[in-house]
């Protein structure tokens, strides 16, 4: 706080800031090269890929990318966010998608609170409600938020002032990944209009393949589903893609497969009856892989199930599979959300002055 | 049945001991006869003395009529039977806090129903004599409109131990179910079915398997891509379709409750051609609304069954205009805001729908798809001879519940300004059409616009 461009009372720190919009918090360069949207509200929260032009998800991936290179010449760490508070409230467990954004929050200068909501006055019957009032009440500028529930995080939103990231709820939406899914391939593929992708598994508890095929379809790549019918979502095909239920006509001359964690606890759902039998049918192998293009590759949200869904040697194979390098994406596509929400913050909050 | 405060009934024109009153200049709609005339009606001692169209001018009726008479002039208005609606849950006894057996009196007079069916799913459950008899008696000293109620058709809605029909009947009981939830054991509603033919009552059936009702909302596109778990049709059509074979093979009387899908309401008139002794009722939001009243996640429209899809709603509008279904009820359903203001997936079922019945239903009319008489048939006459109520007509010597009301008059409903304790209500914002200008219960008025 030694340098704070905006010195004030402690108490209307906060809204001093978001009052008081200055061209020197920001990368000159980089506002100058993005074509944002001007002569409207700019979004306030990140809550799904659903409703995002492919102009607005082309920007966040372009600066995406210059957070790539950013973090790849370590030590040079912004400034962006100082002063900025940002609390990661998890209604569910998770230690990467958590501590991706917490680094993003850090590499850009802002303070980084978690709270684990687990832990904390969830358990003792406090409602959503009352934690959203309660976390508004300490005046951060972003909130990241992950809940069990469909919805949930929409609903905290309508009752916040600050800005509000989705970091995944329920088996609705995941935007964050479904970004950082389409950085890593754009860097290697060059594009994503045209591309061939499949993605595999339990298509029907996951939010990473619903913001996905979102994303996907909206840039104009071919999205595949695939996985057995009882894991398959009712009129999935409404949603613009096309359902296999054999992985070796599914990856037919696929670019990208993705795969999808299969959770355990669908064993005792009657999903399907065993791991087994699962790994045998959907697992991916090279033996299965064998159908897709040459140079397809792989990649998978994690964590990941070895010997459930993907075999050990596939998910290690450094020529092919994106996994590794997806976590990398993952914190520089939250930098650039962070970065482009407070920059609306400050924005909007100027146009209503 | 209380009074309005300060009503002392031997003073109020109408009312028991009270002098007589003439409504004059009326359109008096008569749902079981199907029309709709010009006329008046005289009351005396809560009761209809006399109705018909020689009674619509004022003057006509000082010429005919006892000297200095109170006349009420309807401006025009339309006067029909007071609504019955038949299945309302109240919460009292023992959820009080959402709703009780008054505020819903309130709520359902100022909707233009004068006689409210209870559902026994409240805590205790009235599974018992003496528990129907103790809700009548909260009714007499607390409600404005007459209540009747169901019992249970299991202890405690356990689904397993039958009740005590014949006890359960004598104290006033007018039909058995286990509310919100159907009897599931077939054996069980096989022996139910067959046991209460004996006291003439219909079981009264939730129309889904429980099994593959465990979602949150009508499955389809839209559950899909909001990520909430879905109720296949299915669910329901199963229900009904094996109730119907155990109607059948009974001889028992089952009435569908709240039918939501294009595959019931063909199930049941099916049924029906086949001499199966079956009825059925729908909610208002089953043909005024569909399922995408749910997106962005709004758990006031999240109700049990679930709203289905377009072409579910038309074949429900369909099976109301062909007489497949024989009855319309609010399901009022009363929740407080802990149980509404919560992720969908969480939040409980149901919307509040006492003061909307009418307006809603009278959208069937405005859009040419129900006569009015025939509309109101459906929340009158044809509840009312199913459940053996000798209330929803009128005549010379019927009980003068009635309502009058403007059927075109617009207004938008505000669910913070609804009289019930609890606002859920799935028509919160809506535009509708239909009036309710005077509630009138056993010759007393009960509600009156702007009062």
């Amino acid at each position: 706080m030694v340098n704070n461009p905006f010195p004030g009372p402690k108490t209307g720190l906060f809204s001093a800031c978001l009052a008081t919009p200055s061209g020197r918090r920001y990368n000159a360069a980089l506002m100058s090269s993005l074509a944002l949207p001007t002569g409207r509200l700019r979004p306030r929260h990140l809550l799904g890929i659903e409703g995002l032009s492919a102009e607005e998800i082309t920007l966040l991936l372009d600066l995406s990318e210059s957070y790539v290179e950013q973090n790849r010449a370590r030590g040079a760490k912004s400034t962006l966010l100082r002063g900025r508070t940002i609390i990661n409230l998890f209604f569910e467990n998770s230690t990467r998608t958590r501590t991706s954004f917490e680094l993003a929050g850090k590499r850009l200068g802002g303070d980084v609170v978690n709270m684990a909501a687990e832990a904390s006055s969830i358990k003792k019957g406090e409602t959503l409600m009352d934690t959203a009032m309660t976390m508004n009440a300490m005046l951060p500028d972003v909130l990241i938020v992950r809940h069990p529930d469909s919805g949930a995080v929409k609903l905290l939103s309508e009752k916040v002032d600050c800005a509000v990231i989705n970091a995944g709820d329920g088996t609705h939406e995941h935007p964050t990944q479904a970004l950082l899914d389409a950085l890593a391939i754009r860097r290697h593929k060059k594009r994503l209009q045209g591309l061939l992708v499949a993605i595999c598994g339990d298509i029907l508890h996951s939010r990473v393949a619903r913001s996905n095929i979102h994303l996907l379809t909206t840039m104009g790549a071919r999205v595949r589903v695939v996985g057995p019918s009882t894991l398959m979502p009712t009129a999935i095909d409404r949603m613009g893609v096309e359902v296999f239920n054999d992985m070796r006509k599914g990856l037919e001359g696929v670019d990208i497969v993705m795969m999808l964690r299969l959770q355990t606890e669908r064993m005792q759902g009657n999903f399907v009856p065993s791991v087994r039998e699962y790994f045998r049918l959907f697992g991916l192998d090279y033996d299965k892989l064998e159908v897709a293009k040459s140079d397809a590759l792989i990649m998978h949200p994690g964590p990941m199930n070895r010997g459930v869904e993907i075999d050990s040697e596939v998910a290690d194979d450094v020529d092919r599979s994106l996994i590794r390098e997806q976590v990398e994406m993952g914190v520089a596509v939250r930098m650039a959300c962070l970065d482009l929400l407070t920059r609306n913050l400050l924005a909007n909050s100027g146009a209503a002055t | 049945m209380r009074f309005p405060p300060g009503v002392v009934p031997s003073k109020t024109p109408g009312g028991r001991g009270g002098p007589a009153v003439a409504y004059v200049n009326a359109r008096i709609v008569d749902p079981a006869a199907g029309t709709v005339a010009a006329g008046g009606m005289v009351v005396r001692d809560g009761l209809v003395a006399d109705i018909g169209a020689h009674l619509a001018k004022a003057a006509a009726l000082s010429a005919a009529g006892p000297h200095g008479m109170e006349t009420i002039d309807c401006g025009g208005k339309c006067l029909a039977p007071g609504l019955i609606d038949m299945r309302v849950q109240i919460r009292e006894p023992g959820e009080e806090h959402k709703e009780t057996i008054s505020t819903a009196s309130e709520a359902a007079a100022a909707g233009g129903v004068t006689t409210m069916v209870a559902l026994p799913n409240t805590r205790p459950v009235i599974d018992d004599a003496a528990l129907v008899e103790s809700v009548a008696r909260l009714a007499r000293e607390t409600s404005l409109v007459r209540v009747h109620t169901y019992a249970a058709v299991t202890r405690g809605l356990n689904g397993k131990e039958m009740t005590e029909f014949g006890l359960l009947a004598a104290a006033g009981a007018l039909g058995f179910t286990d509310a919100t939830h159907a009897t599931v054991d077939a054996q069980l509603m096989r022996r139910a079915l067959s046991y209460a033919k004996a006291f003439g009552l219909p079981l009264i059936q939730h129309p889904e398997e429980p099994q593959l009702a465990r979602g949150a909302m009508n499955e389809g596109e839209l559950s899909t891509r909001l990520g909430i778990p879905g109720i296949p049709a299915a669910a329901e059509i199963i229900q009904i379709e094996r109730d119907i074979r155990l109607a059948e093979l009974t001889g028992g009387r089952l009435h569908i409750a709240h039918v939501s899908t294009a595959e019931g309401v063909a199930a049941i008139r099916a049924a029906k051609r086949r001499g199966v002794r079956i009825t059925c009722d729908t909610a208002p939001h089953y043909f005024a609304l569909n399922e995408l009243a749910l997106t962005d996640y709004r758990t006031f429209a999240k109700v049990s069954p679930p709203l289905r899809g377009e072409t579910d709603r038309r074949a429900v509008v369909e099976g109301l205009a062909d007489g497949t279904i024989d009855a319309v009820a609010s399901d009022h359903s009363p929740h407080d805001q802990d149980s509404k203001r919560l992720p969908l997936a969480q939040a409980a079922f149901g919307t509040v729908g006492l003061e909307t019945l009418l307006p809603v239903l009278l959208e069937l009319v405005h859009n040419a798809s129900l006569s009015l008489p025939a509309a109101l048939a459906l929340v009158t006459s044809r509840p009312a001879a199913l459940l053996g109520l000798k209330e929803g007509r009128l005549a010379k010597g019927a009980a003068a519940d009635f309502v009058v009301f403007d059927p075109d008059a617009p207004w938008k409903v505000d669910a913070k300004k609804l009289r019930s304790k609890s606002k859920n209500s799935a028509f919160d914002g809506r535009l509708v059409q239909g009036r309710v200008h005077r509630t009138v219960a056993a010759g007393i008025p009960v509600h009156l616009e702007g009062g």
